[in-house]
């Protein structure tokens, strides 16, 4: 059934794979091409522009990509915990996808922020890693992710594992406020937030300017990612239909 | 303007293996990423068109 209404966008039209497919498409190049060049503005900013910190020296930079790494980690598993359970809810293919498109995307950035934070702790701590609440919260994130990818797929049917890996990945959401909040909570050796909603930020403006723009990239890159890895998984589950047929012989 | 040359802004002010280290894992881990999910449209690809093949020679 198609649309009768131009001037608004129904939502519900798109929720079917191969209507969401060439939207998709059409999508992912410019989320991606935001990425590409938010990530040079942000580099420009934070390589180029932002000064060498009086403390840390020049291995503070690390926070150009730690921290929005860190972030995504934790929003791209909030995401795909709501597709999860919208699939749940309303039994709809679609978003049991999206969640499954975003595990991959996810579980990196997770690894990214524990990479970096190891390189950015053995100047300025002199450990690589340490059983601090942020540090170990983050490590369970990982896990989580690698849990859900691993769980969807050890069940055949892919309806079922939908299932099973989103009720995991719901369950999993207590993890992001301990994250989130584990700097506050616990005496951790990992400083607490630079940047809030509620304070000032305590950094100097070119330094906080890079930050959000790298910040921003980070959020562009994971969109694009997952756009594209969703229509990867729409055609994997729907190859027997003659659409998915097409759009594979087209490519 | 922080860096007098080339070689001064690679050495990031003796950081340069942990600064050059996380940026460079993060661009191999795009990249990665990226492949991977082209190989795997790629890998899919072919498995339909062989599918279809073999279908198309048994009816």
């Amino acid at each position: 059934m198609r649309s009768t209404k131009a001037s608004s966008i129904n939502w519900f039209h798109y929720a079917a794979p191969q209507r969401f497919y060439p939207l998709a498409g059409r999508l992912v190049p410019w989320f991606g091409a935001l990425a590409v060049v938010l990530t040079a503005v942000g580099l420009y900013l934070g390589l180029w522009l932002a000064p060498t910190d009086a403390q840390q020296g020049d291995a503070y930079r690390i926070i150009f990509v730690h921290v929005p790494t860190a972030w995504m980690s934790m929003v791209v598993y909030l995401a795909m915990a709501t597709w999860a359970a919208i699939g749940l809810v309303f039994n709809s293919r679609l978003s049991s996808m999206m969640a499954t498109a975003l595990a991959p995307t996810g579980a990196l950035m997770t690894f990214l922020a524990l990479w970096t934070g190891a390189l950015w702790g053995k100047p300025t701590w002199g450990a690589w890693w340490v059983w601090d609440a942020r540090l170990t919260s983050e490590l369970v994130l990982l896990f989580l992710y690698i849990g859900f990818m691993a769980l969807h797929s050890a069940i055949d049917d892919t309806r079922r594992a939908d299932r099973a890996a989103g009720l995991l990945a719901i369950v999993g959401v207590v993890n992001l406020p301990i994250i989130y909040f584990s700097v506050q909570w616990w005496n951790t050796l990992h400083q607490g937030a630079s940047v809030s909603v509620t304070k000032a930020p305590s950094m100097a403006t070119p330094m906080l300017m890079g930050m959000l723009v790298m910040a921003l990239a980070c959020w562009m890159y994971c969109i694009a990612v997952a756009l594209a890895r969703v229509r990867v998984i729409m055609l994997e589950r729907e190859r027997h239909t003659a659409w998915a047929q097409q759009a594979l012989g087209a490519a | 303007m922080n860096w007098i040359n080339l070689r001064d802004f690679f050495d990031m002010g003796g950081y340069g293996l942990y600064v050059w280290g996380s940026l460079g894992m993060c661009a191999a881990v795009v990249v990665a990423e990226l492949m991977v999910i082209r190989l795997r449209r790629r890998l899919l690809a072919q498995e339909v068109g062989d599918e279809r093949a073999a279908e198309e020679h048994t009816a």
